[in-house]
């Protein structure tokens, strides 16, 4: 064990419990309580990767989940997770991780050949370069998914557990800090739910690194007995681990819990992974802190470069000095803190300060302790490129514009780098909250909320940097919070921000962003590319974007905040630019001579750090995520080999295959089989609504395109739906089975919406109407028998006469079938003879094993749905969705018969005398054959004049149904052409994608030249 | 993600709900009498309004009914949900209670 870095003290990690990791390969060991960072740099790596564009090496960067740079590939197959935060992950006992982007390995990389070819890569430079021409862009975007690529995902199935939880509380607080955890003590007294989260391993934020005073006792402490006092609230929930993530509208919030994960794989036992919690708070307070700023430096991303607050929290809450010197390089007060720690820690330590000038408390402590400080310096050089050598500073001119002056050398291996801080105002903006621009600490805090989020922010996500007055806002909005949430539960106006003073003078920072390039080098077009040195100031860790990109981008003319992100990918990643995005709008206004809010800021987008597919998920996998609907005889089906097809949430028999018979075989066997004795397909799927009431006829009458006042009852007809633009919706056979009582069925797809559709109307336009809808679909279970001895077959299970005089077509009886009541109608799918039993669900099974019982007489077939597509289209018959498609009236199916003009309304009914929709040149359905008998058109394919293939062609319609016919002996298909009607017996031409032209001819869609039932369509029976 | 008052369930997430487009459009009774630009203008004419919005849900997942809601599309805010058939709120005491909102005026009212 190598802590080359670990020093003394105890920090929150656990000494005593030691945890060995891998990372590369090589082995090292930690300790309970330390990140995968901090034991890393414990262990003395600071390089973890190279990056995304230039293959630079890069490391460490932060101490929390804003990390640009060191993300890492987490473990292998199955469990592997790519782009984790090195920062973010806790030790495990055998954790592995693996460098990422960089072949073959991080200290020597092959792509590092970029970074030399940087100024042939600058912003935008895969739209220029890749876009022309456009046939190469395969080959292009092949190599640029394996150049660029960020880590790699799994491709195999997740083996983690994930769960979803729903929560409601008054208060929700975000963020476990100073404020967030002083919010929700204060709400918990007034007896408000509270629900604290925070995306640490631990509550306590920035305290967990402070050796500050808090209420008269050391930080530690404070937060100790706060936590204590917190959990003696039964009203208080404290979730750590737990990232808010999104915040959406009316206060519904997202948030990830990492459960288990810092367990190890396989050791979460009953608890899943991940929990993601969809949470409806009351209130909200954000406390989400804030996050350092980088100044902008030539060579600012070597491995040893961080923010002065990372390196603060390495040395107090993990005990880990990321190296013996170190140079603090800031533009204001905050970082001396950062320079105390490292000289208390024993380390050497250069201030480097941009100011003149400075005199905060922090600043004379540092003084007094003996630390060197230059004034109005900035650093000029870093020397190393796997690690920091030294570092070269030099004096900055009176105006900060330039350089002057010889450098001077500091003697360290880390620099600790602070440019001011950035309040997390992501969910307060997400919640559509309008941000203003404080030039006293040159940052964006919340303004102007929206009345359906109320939220306060407190803390430094408000602007307030002191810990004394965080604790106060803190204290202030969680109370304000519960008595809003209690007083006014639905709100109406927007909640006021806090108006505390913002602690501008903890800052002082004065306006400097970019550190001066060292030279003004020759112009020409190179120097152009790199505007005169700055191509090596990174603003973008993560996607290698530099000041030298913004200058391009401007000159560009990507001005506008939204262009300049695109143009660049500043911001983009991972990370979402938490620790670019502001310095980059600083660079534009300076481009522009403009200030930072002319600029503006991008949309801050959910979710706050990246989630895991696996837990918005959850437990909707499988069948949880979409349960299968399955008919009372589905076990039968199961048991007889049935191969299953998707409709709707159904699942359907599709065809039987017999003895390895392929589809082609089954279907043929089974439609043959029907038409020759008897076939019987599962029904039950039909939509069926029960409708009652004194108005149920004339409801029917309005819904429906024909008259049916006068249905006698005990008789069955066939329907057309129509929406209000005239166009055919959903079709089905409706009986009356009493004077005020219908069953009517819709297509087994659009069932829920013809319920709906009905209630809207009775609901809505119609509510004097009495008039009730009942949806029965799963009540009844249905067998339907077709085929010249389907007669035979039932009458081998009823006492009922079947006679056509006693049963004709179109009608209905009440019956015993099989001893089981059974409602039995008259009609046809098919065609043929038929009969559809319906019986009570309980008994389908009974039902259909009766059927096949009684129906080895008459060699009776069960068929799927193909067989019943085949079935039907031979005959002509429609199937509203596939040879419709929300553009069909009842003329252009040639249905004119079914509209009943005589009617003085019906839905739909003004639609069809519309100028436009009775104009001719409309798409029509007919029958096409193709010349070769053999040859089965595919579904889809386009119809054109002439043999000769053209390109464009105009296409005269399209193939809506297509099959290889037994009974027909042939091909069939049907399809919607212009004035197809009248243009029977024409010649067209399919030309399909593969270059083959098949002739077809137009017919009449009835393709059994022989009726040998004496059935006909079902319409024709009315 | 919306909160929705149903008139009958109360407050329940948006997930159980559907937007059905304006409301207070009334199907003409004499519709063969209607001209082709009556009958679009029922059909296909909406006022897409910036602002107050009156528009019809269905509560698919919860009692199936419809009612109408006053939502303001710009902040998404649900001004008032009523039963069908109620007559539709005042727009111009809306819009107050709105812009009151807005500039932070109003005091706190349950709507």
């Amino acid at each position: 064990m190598s802590h080359v870095n670990r020093i003394e003290g105890i920090g929150r990690i656990r000494r005593g419990r030691a945890v060995r990791f891998y990372y590369d390969g090589r082995q090292y060991f930690g300790y309970e309580g330390d990140t995968l960072a901090s034991a890393l740099l414990a262990n003395g790596v600071h390089l973890t990767g190279r990056s995304f564009k230039y293959h630079r090496p890069r490391g460490i960067f932060t101490a929390g989940s804003e990390e640009p740079n060191a993300i890492v590939q987490l473990e292998s197959g199955a469990y592997t997770e790519p782009n984790t935060r090195v920062t973010q992950v806790e030790l495990y006992e055998g954790l592995r991780a693996n460098s990422q982007n960089c072949w073959p390995s991080v200290k020597y990389d092959i792509g590092a050949v970029n970074s030399l070819l940087s100024r042939f890569l600058p912003a935008g430079f895969y739209y220029k370069t890749f876009m022309w021409p456009a046939s190469m862009w395969m080959t292009y975007e092949h190599f640029i998914r394996n150049a660029a690529g960020l880590g790699k995902s799994p491709e195999q199935k997740d083996p983690d557990r994930y769960e979803q939880l729903h929560a409601h509380c008054d208060v929700l607080v975000a963020g476990g800090g100073p404020a967030g955890l002083s919010a929700a003590l204060a709400a918990a007294k007034t007896g408000a739910s509270v629900i604290i989260m925070d995306e640490q391993s631990e509550m306590g934020g920035s305290l967990l690194a402070s050796d500050e005073t808090v209420d008269g006792v050391t930080a530690a402490q404070w937060l100790k007995t706060t936590l204590e006092t917190l959990g003696t609230y039964d009203n208080v929930t404290v979730v750590p681990r737990c990232t808010v993530t999104g915040y959406f509208d009316y206060n519904y919030l997202t948030a990830a819990e990492r459960v288990t994960d810092h367990l190890g794989i396989g050791n979460g036992g009953y608890s899943p992974r991940q929990r993601f919690w969809k949470i409806r708070a009351k209130r909200v307070v954000i406390a989400a802190g804030a996050i350092e700023r980088p100044l902008l430096f030539k060579d600012n991303d070597r491995p040893g470069v961080m923010l002065a607050n990372a390196v603060r929290t390495y040395i107090r809450r993990y005990c880990v000095l990321p190296a013996k010197s170190v140079c603090v390089f800031t533009n204001n007060d905050s970082a001396y803190d950062t320079a105390i720690a490292v000289h208390e820690a024993g380390g050497a330590v250069t201030v480097v300060d941009t100011r003149q000038s400075a005199s905060a408390v922090s600043v004379k402590r540092a003084r007094d302790v003996g630390i060197t400080v230059y004034h109005g310096y900035a650093v000029s050089n870093v020397i190393g490129s796997r690690a920091i050598r030294r570092v070269e500073i030099r004096r900055l001119s009176d105006d900060a514009q330039s350089l002057v002056g010889d450098p001077v050398t500091v003697n360290a291996q880390v620099i600790a780098n602070g440019g001011g801080w950035n309040p997390v105002v992501n969910l307060f903006s997400q919640s559509r909250g309008k941000l203003r621009f404080e030039s006293g600490i040159q940052a964006f805090v919340p303004d102007k909320a929206v009345a359906i989020n109320p939220s306060v922010s407190a803390g430094s996500c408000a602007g307030v940097y002191d810990t004394a007055q965080c604790l106060a806002t803190g204290a202030e909005a969680g109370e304000i919070a519960a008595r809003a949430a209690a007083s006014d539960p639905k709100p109406s106006v927007p909640m006021p921000q806090l108006t505390k003073a913002l602690a501008a003078d903890a800052v002082n920072g004065r306006d400097f962003y970019v550190v001066p390039a060292n030279t003004g080098a020759a112009e020409g077009l190179l120097q152009k590319w790199n505007d005169r040195g700055y191509s090596k100031h990174f603003h973008d860790l993560q996607n290698d974007v530099t000041v030298a990109d913004i200058h391009l981008a401007a000159t560009e003319g990507y001005r506008s905040v939204e262009h300049l992100k695109r143009y660049t990918t500043t911001g983009m990643g991972t990370d979402q630019g938490k620790t670019s995005n502001v310095n980059a709008l600083s660079i534009m206004a300076g481009i522009q001579q403009t200030d930072i809010p002319s600029v503006g800021t991008t949309t801050f987008r959910p979710p706050y750090t990246p989630v895991t597919f696996g837990a918005i998920t959850g437990q909707n996998r499988g069948e949880l995520f979409l349960q299968a609907r399955k008919t009372p005889m589905h076990a039968w089906h199961e048991l007889n080999n049935a191969v299953f097809e998707d409709v709707g949430d159904w699942k359907r028999p599709w065809y039987f295959p017999r003895h390895g018979e392929t589809m082609h075989q089954a279907v043929d066997r089974e439609a043959l089989a029907t038409r020759q004795s008897v076939g019987m397909v599962d029904a039950s799927t039909l939509g069926k609504i029960d409708i009652q009431g004194a108005d149920a006829a004339w409801f029917l009458n309005m819904v429906y395109t024909n008259a049916w006042l006068k249905l006698p009852v005990g008789h069955c007809r066939y329907g057309l739906m129509l929406n209000e633009h005239g166009m055919v919706f959903d079709d089905g056979v409706t009986t009356r089975l009493g004077e005020n009582h219908f069953h009517m069925t819709t297509t087994t797809g659009g069932a829920a919406r013809v319920m709906a559709w009905l209630e809207e109307w009775l609901q809505t336009e119609w509510p004097e109407r009495e008039v009730y809808c009942t949806s029965v679909t799963e009540q009844w279970a249905v067998a339907a028998i077709n085929g010249p001895n389907a007669r035979a077959l039932l009458e081998s299970l009823t006492d009922e006469d079947l006679s056509d005089e006693s049963f004709p077509h179109m009608s209905y009886k009440s019956m015993k079938v099989a001893g089981l009541d059974a409602r039995v109608f008259r009609i046809s799918f098919t065609g043929e003879l038929s009969f559809e039993i319906n019986v009570s669900a309980r008994h389908g099974l009974a039902l259909w094993e009766a059927l096949i019982d009684a129906g080895k007489a008459f060699d009776l077939t069960v068929y799927g749905t193909e067989t019943m597509h085949v079935l039907r289209a031979e005959k002509g018959f429609i199937i509203v969705g596939q040879d419709t498609d929300g553009t069909v009236t009842p003329f252009d199916l040639g249905m004119s018969w079914i509209v009943n003009k005589n009617k003085p309304d019906f839905l739909g009914k003004r639609s069809l005398s519309r100028t436009h929709t009775a104009a001719s040149g409309r798409r029509q359905l007919v029958g096409l054959l193709t010349d070769d008998p053999d040859t089965v058109l595919p579904e889809g394919a386009h119809l054109v004049e002439g043999h000769v293939r053209r390109v464009p062609a105009v296409t005269q319609g399209h193939v809506t149904s297509s099959y290889m016919s037994p009974n027909a002996k042939r091909s069939i298909a049907m399809g919607l052409v212009t004035n197809g009607l009248d243009r029977l017996g024409e010649s067209l031409t399919a030309q399909l994608m593969d270059g083959q032209m098949i002739g077809v001819t137009l017919v009449k869609p009835d393709f059994l030249s022989i009726d040998k039932s004496p059935e006909t369509k079902p319409e024709k029976g009315q | 993600m919306l909160l929705i008052e149903c008139p009958w369930c109360g407050q329940r997430d948006q997930t159980e709900f559907s937007a059905h487009g304006e409301a207070h459009i009334a199907r003409p009774t004499e519709t063969a009498t209607l001209n082709d630009e009556q009958w679009g203008n029922y059909v296909f004419f909406r006022s897409n309004s910036k602002g107050l919005h009156y528009e019809r849900w269905t509560h698919d997942f919860g009692c199936r009914r419809w009612f109408n809601a006053v939502r303001d599309t710009v902040s998404d805010q649900f001004l008032v949900t009523y039963k069908p058939g109620e007559p539709a709120p005042d727009a111009k005491q809306l819009t107050q209670q709105l812009s009151d909102a807005t500039s932070g005026t109003a005091k706190v009212s349950g709507v």
